[in-house]
């Protein structure tokens, strides 16, 4: 089969093959590698656009090259900065303050995701599924046509075909000097030097997840939001978050808009902003403006028309069903790319798999993208899953909601005097007996490890009678969950004291 | 109210309360301890976490409450303020020099991550002792004012039965007090057994006691056990880079899961720490230079073998704190074999107004968190209206190893031989935590399983989670299974990206299908 394929790609290209095709990184990899381990013939396209900036990556999407992965590490990289001044508190003899080499790390960081480039070719060519390099676009509905580096064309057509082609930052281009001169988070993770003195613009979790280790490492590190933080999330949650930046020595600029970046003669990067609040005029100079506002998606060289597959036509993402369906019976559109969907690395693999189990598998499971458990990798993590405070008062109102709230201090904060006041943690529940729990806001160390075990009781419809009476394991933060007693309604304080 | 009976104190101990009655002298406790005469509605007769926690519901629901502390030295002399075995030699402590010991670790992470911190770094013990012994005490000082605050009396005297409805209490002085109450619950705990047979035990060896509570480091050391405690404490000495052996007589971690137990030691011998398997101690002598030497024999071979340490740590158990409570003045029984409290399902001892938790209890976990949980609930019972008793099923728990191991439910063992291995069905997976990438460290033994039912929609009976943060990835599971998870809905819960908790939500290969069960991929 790879033999044919070779060969027919000398001809120019000019492929039939039997079954599904599919685009994207890790989503349609996932789903492409079930549907090979089903019996079928599959094939993937993944092609990545150079950056503004230049930069380029393997195999393996968003996540793995400049996403989940490398940002899940630098934040790694940031946290230890932390433990080493905790260190000396607890008997180790680290002379501070002690320095952080970028280039070090980076290289680090992008060894590994090189590494997970090469784990995922060798995935995709040990389950038999096809693998070509190229950009693809639809010729019509079930042919598709790409495009390799060199220039070289081949064509593709199968039975059913998955658009997972996600999505990548948007960049401001209203703003003068915003694409010459400003990176995205595209660029960040692949910097060869450090960014040295940078501004984010934006108020997204990868605003704040980037300035945090940013921050975290050493650097100067300023945050530019026009208005909330973390939009769509808990809005106390998202307060404490930032809070807690901004005493840990990130800078925020709040309620300000970016007008302009212009380059220095030494370098440096020279922005000019609005303070919306005041009216006034604000500048500032910077190594790197990072721009975190938002993803678009990755559809328009697609040529989706000619396959007849509607997008919206606000957020230009592709329509679906809960089929995963798009407008066109056998063309499918799973992850970041889907007009209404969590823009996670988890859906996206769920239901890339569950959707090859019903091509392919006889199942008819659907894709549940309800209660779906997430973490903000900010300096101080926060885990979430089910409804915000603020979405639960709206949909069941005031008097029918009940909120379980502590601030706790975990124990290894204790030693070396570190300063807890955002640790917390709140449960959203309905007031009415047995009081089944709609939401968990979980903020502290460790808070994907803390949250993902109490998505699966949320998933079995836990009550907070039933949270209760689950012993907690002591001395952990975890723990904290079980132990809920305050509600927000007794007014009480909801500090955490003793043993 | 205070000033009176400090009064009334300064005449050798009588008190006289107006509402609950008179406690005079023993002969007058007799006759003036019956029933709305007491002194107190509840005494409680140990103030560790059960105890405390007991103690402050029962204030909370408006009753006179009394907690009697008291802490024998340790044979070395130790002794520490309120709160317990888990505040002062348990659980806190040793977190905390869990810890120190991660923290190591973390440091030889550092440069991979482009942190320039000169290696080897050394460790100073008195620092990091003082620091957690100052926390420590800390902690006593918190849980007086709480008790304070929530008018709870507290006395820090020795205390033992007198009758069913009397206690004597016995200050560090010698001056001596009586308490009657309506309700007594006792919640004593346990203390570290000595291996008394063992020539040189008591006076050369030393327990978990007085580890936590060392000025001086304690050298190179040898743990003798194979609990948790044994395993736990010569995890963290290894960590802070002392010279660590361990000797077990058989296997570790009895009880706990047995392929998971093999991990933990596997991860452990692998990072430095020494193993003397089927080894138990004959006798421990003190060199001239101070140093003990210890002879054991090696059951294997028959051979006797020796060493020299700078300590020896006895981890082979505990014992109920039960011998000067003078149990049969109350008519309290207890086991033969263990000398533990024994009780039915609503924590009540055979004298029905006599009720007990915690570690004295026979047949009970050995965690703060049950015992706090079976004194908050015995509290509502008693004074709150309540008929909520304590459930001891599904208890989550979690060992402070190097590598954390945290399980919630039936090792694979209890399981195959609860279910029979036809139905049982056992997912597993070694992975890799991303943060070990980096560095290079060695994920072998990160590892987890869920032992489930195979009959869909497959309940899950137990998850045994070996790794980074086992103790914060376990609790919430602890919940689903509370509530009956099935592995269908483990595998529809969606998984946090990228953790290592959300492996188990990802657990697909089963040990029956005989796959290779490391996960691969992004």
């Amino acid at each position: 089969m790879a033999a044919m394929a070779a060969a027919l790609r000398g001809l120019g290209g000019r492929f039939r093959w039997r079954t599904p095709a599919v685009a994207g990184g890790v989503r349609g990899a996932a789903q492409g590698a079930v549907a090979a381990q089903l019996g079928r013939k599959v094939a993937v396209v993944d092609y990545v656009e150079p950056s503004p900036r230049g930069t380029r990556w393997g195999l393996g999407g968003t996540c793995v090259n400049v996403g989940c992965i490398p940002k899940k590490l630098m934040h790694q990289a940031a946290l230890l900065g932390d433990l080493i001044r905790d260190a000396p508190h607890y008997g180790w003899e680290v002379a501070q303050p002690v320095p952080h080499d970028w280039r070090k790390m980076a290289e680090a960081v992008q060894n590994h995701v090189k590494s997970l480039n090469w784990g995922h070719r060798v995935q995709l060519h040990d389950r038999k599924v096809k693998y070509f390099n190229v950009k693809a676009g639809f010729v019509d509905e079930h042919t598709v046509r790409g495009v390799a580096k060199g220039g070289k064309e081949i064509l593709l057509s199968a039975d059913h075909i998955v658009i997972a082609t996600g999505g990548r930052p948007r960049y401001p281009a209203h703003i003068e000097g915003a694409l010459e001169y400003g990176i995205t988070s595209d660029d960040i993770f692949w910097l060869k030097e450090s960014p040295g003195k940078t501004l984010v613009v934006g108020a997204s979790y990868v605003a704040l997840e980037c300035a945090g280790f940013l921050t975290g490492i050493g650097l100067d590190t300023t945050v530019m939001m026009r208005s909330i933080p973390l939009r769509g999330f808990d809005q106390q949650m998202s307060s404490l978050v930032t809070e807690h930046m901004a005493s840990h020595g990130t800078r925020f600029l709040r309620g300000c808009t970016p007008s302009q970046v212009r380059r220095l003669p030494d370098g440096q990067l020279q922005v000019t902003w609005e303070d919306r609040t005041t009216g006034k005029e604000g500048t500032g100079t910077f190594d790197t403006v990072l721009w975190a506002v938002g993803r678009v998606p990755d559809t328009r060289s697609l040529n989706l028309e000619k396959a007849g597959v509607d997008t919206s036509p606000s957020t230009q993402k592709i329509l679906v069903d809960s089929r995963e369906a798009t407008s066109v019976p056998h063309i499918y559109a799973i992850g970041d790319v889907v007009e209404g969907r969590p823009e996670l690395t988890p859906t996206a693999v769920m239901a890339g798999r569950l959707l090859a189990q019903r091509l392919f598998g006889g199942s008819s499971d659907l894709m549940d993208y309800d209660k779906v458990p997430t973490t903000v990798f900010t300096p101080l993590e926060y885990g979430c899953v089910g409804l915000s405070e603020e979405e639960a008062v709206a949909h069941h109102g005031q008097e029918r909601v009940e909120v379980y709230h502590a601030h706790y201090k975990p124990l290894e904060f204790t030693v070396p005097g570190r300063d807890a006041s955002q640790c917390y943690v709140k449960m959203v529940c309905l007031r009415e007996p047995p009081q089944l729990v709609l939401g968990l806001h979980f903020l502290g160390p460790n808070a994907g490890e803390v949250t993902q075990g109490f998505a699966l009781g949320i998933k079995c419809g836990a009550s907070y009678v039933q949270v209760m009476q689950t012993v907690g394991i002591h001395p952990t933060c975890s723990e904290e969950v079980v132990k809920l007693r305050i509600s927000k309604r007794s007014g009480l304080d909801p500090t955490v004291t003793g043993c």
